[in-house]
């Protein structure tokens, strides 16, 4: 089959690899029908992400037909038309009973390296993403191995297009959850979205949909900010503004009372800290830029919710803990809990409340992909999102 | 030398950092004065790494302590026993989870590094463990054996390697299940150096300790062991075979699940 490979940093191509087979009794195999990259992706590209081996299968969005289901599958069957949430979950351990399926204890084969990098514990496994997460071989490619096939995949059995529902397997649940963990009290309270890439787009659509009073979303791209404006919401070009001074007065001098980091570990931006994280990164003794992360905690109002969808991978630096301290904030962060999300998102676009077709900007073959994680990460030719199709 | 109660907790020993002992104290502080004397010749390149080296080496035999074994986290008591332990929470009664363990014959599923166990009598047993420098076996006897929330062992007099260990079932608190304690103690060949030695040569008990339970819980919540191994990549057949598994399926694992 053909699918995209991890060859080293910025280095990414597509070859031309043996079909997945069946690994253990409860895995299935997904013919893939449509994927698309995912802005935690242009981390890997980048070289972001430890762990990483060259020949890696790439990406974590990707949905289509059951082809193969291993003796113990009890719920899939051949045939059945499924989305794949992006993290892998067993279903049985403590926080997958609890709802935390991405904190899942017994997904991630290579638990040892995210316990000694993270502190002795290890999430669940992640599909195409660096070994910490397990090693599993991801999505961007015609056909896929579906670990804990019982637990993972979601039937779609209305008509919907694959590009309403591709989103369920991480964008739209991991905006949602972000804009959920605000706590969000409708009609009153004001959310900040940092970064109008696709997971802020979601953010800020969930935002909405939550009650919001007002949303406002900063970003320097215009058309991605034009997309934001779209759906009702206030912007910000940070490029053109002070943004925290922006900030304070679109919210009366209060600060937006929750605060969505949907940018993470590259931020851009300028100041004093970009440089020092800058330095930093270079040196290599630091994975994060976070100049989005400072930027939402010295914004934020008073007791309010700093939300972190946006990936982080190390040590941090030069956080203004004391104005997060002195304001009383809360901190809400982490991989999504994207099995959670997967029915009642789905109602909500059956329900026509969102088509989350309206972000894709780019459509393409799968051989076309090397060359659009590129246009992507340059924001060229005004890319937000970009969905494959392995079979043209 | 521990007492033969020792095994039920750790708490009345030091554990703050590696110790060394006197013999090894003695062959630092020779090497260090060895040293320092081959520093006081040559150029001032020569003079200043001998010279420095040696007094490193000198100053730690004064302290007594192994840095090197500390960073390493090897945590020794004031006898001078390595101690290794962890934890780790499994959603099934402790009564259950016991009786797996209890079966001293079934350890060396549960417990990688072990080669084999024999029971002998109803408190006497013979283990071998494959170390890095070979195989080593000694008899072991039950020194506690309560069901359902612990089991002891200590090695007899005369053991090659003097060692021990506990096993705790505990109840998890909000019925989560059971929270399982190992506790190892053991008398390494030439104190915390031979433990440091034993690490880098690979056997590293703290972390073998750890993929034991982290195996045993998979194997008791799932019924088997997550895996990428022989799943396809852009990677050549023959590369596939060499990258380390992080986690081989046990035996217990193939008896069960598949």
């Amino acid at each position: 089959m053909k699918a995209v490979i991890w060859q080293g940093t910025n280095k990414i191509g597509v070859e031309t690899v043996p079909d997945p087979t069946l690994l253990l009794p409860t895995d299935a195999i997904v013919k893939i029908s449509s994927t698309a990259i995912c802005g935690s992706d242009l981390h890997l590209l980048d070289g972001r992400i430890p762990s990483m081996e060259k020949g890696d299968i790439l990406g974590h969005e990707f949905m289509g037909e059951v082809v193969e289901v291993g003796r113990d599958v009890k719920k899939l069957k051949v045939g059945d038309r499924v989305v794949v949430p992006f993290n892998l979950a067993c279903g049985v351990c403590d926080p997958c009973k609890r709802g935390f399926f991405s904190a899942c204890d017994n997904s991630n084969p290579n638990h040892r390296m995210a316990e000694a990098l993270y502190g002795g514990v290890s999430g669940g496994g992640l599909f195409g993403y660096s070994h910490i997460y397990g090693g599993y071989a991801g999505g961007q490619a015609q056909y896929v191995r579906v670990p804990f096939a019982d637990v993972g995949p979601f039937k779609i059995e209305s008509d919907l297009r694959d590009e309403q529902v591709l989103f369920l397997t991480d964008i739209f649940p991991t905006g949602y959850q972000a804009a959920e963990q605000c706590g969000i009290m409708a009609g009153r309270d004001v959310v900040a979205v940092f970064g109008a890439g696709p997971v802020g787009q979601f953010a800020a659509r969930s935002a909405q949909m939550l009650g919001a009073a007002q949303v406002i979303v900063i970003d320097r791209v215009p058309e991605r900010l034009k997309m934001a404006e779209a759906a009702g919401a206030m912007t910000i070009n940070y490029e053109q503004e002070d943004v925290l001074t922006a900030l304070r007065e679109a919210t009366g001098g209060r600060g937006p009372d929750h605060v969505i980091d949907a940018v993470g570990m590259e931020a851009h931006g300028h100041g004093p800290g970009a440089l020092l994280d800058e330095l930093q990164v270079k040196a290599k003794i630091s994975f994060d830029r976070i100049t989005a992360l400072r930027w939402a905690i010295m914004s934020c109002a008073k007791g309010g919710t700093v939300s972190m969808p946006g990936v982080y991978g190390g040590l941090i630096d030069k956080l203004p803990m004391g104005a997060a301290f002195a304001k009383g904030l809360i901190f809400r962060m982490g991989q999504t809990h994207t099995h959670r999300y997967l029915g009642p998102l789905l109602s909500r676009i059956e329900a026509g409340e969102i088509d989350p077709s309206f972000v894709i900007t780019h459509r393409a073959t799968l051989d076309q992909a090397p060359e659009l994680y590129k246009t992507f990460r340059d924001k060229h030719d005004g890319c937000i999102k970009v969905v494959l199709n392995p079979w043209g | 030398m521990d007492n033969p109660n020792g095994a039920t907790s750790n708490m009345g020993h030091s554990t703050t950092g590696a110790r060394l002992q006197t013999t090894e104290r003695l062959l630092l502080a020779s090497l260090g004065l060895g040293l320092m004397a081959l520093g006081t010749r040559g150029g001032n390149v020569r003079r200043l790494a001998f010279g420095g080296a040696g007094a490193l080496a000198a100053v730690l035999a004064a302290r007594g302590s192994n840095p090197v074994a500390t960073a390493m986290k090897i945590q020794t008591d004031s006898s001078g026993e390595t101690r290794v332990s962890d934890g780790v929470t499994i959603g099934k009664p402790a009564a259950e989870l016991y009786a797996v363990w209890r079966n001293l014959e079934n350890l060396p599923n549960l417990m990688r590094h072990l080669q084999e166990v024999k029971v002998l009598d109803d408190r006497r047993s013979h283990w071998t463990v494959k170390g890095p420098l070979g195989e080593v076996s000694w008899d072991a006897e039950l020194t506690a054996d309560e069901p359902g929330k612990r089991i002891a062992w200590q090695s007899v007099e005369g053991a090659s390697i003097e060692n021990g260990g506990e096993v705790l079932f505990r109840p998890a608190p909000g019925a989560r299940g059971t929270e399982i304690v190992v506790r190892l103690h053991y008398r390494a060949p030439l104190g915390s150096t031979g433990a440091v030695v034993a690490r880098a040569l690979g056997e590293e008990p703290s972390q073998q300790l750890r993929d034991d339970l982290m195996r045993f819980k998979r194997e008791q919540e799932l019924g088997f062991h997550p895996t990428t191994e022989g799943q396809t990549s852009g990677r050549a057949a023959k590369q596939q075979e060499d990258r380390p598994q992080a986690q081989p399926g046990g035996a217990l694992a193939q008896g069960g699940a598949r």
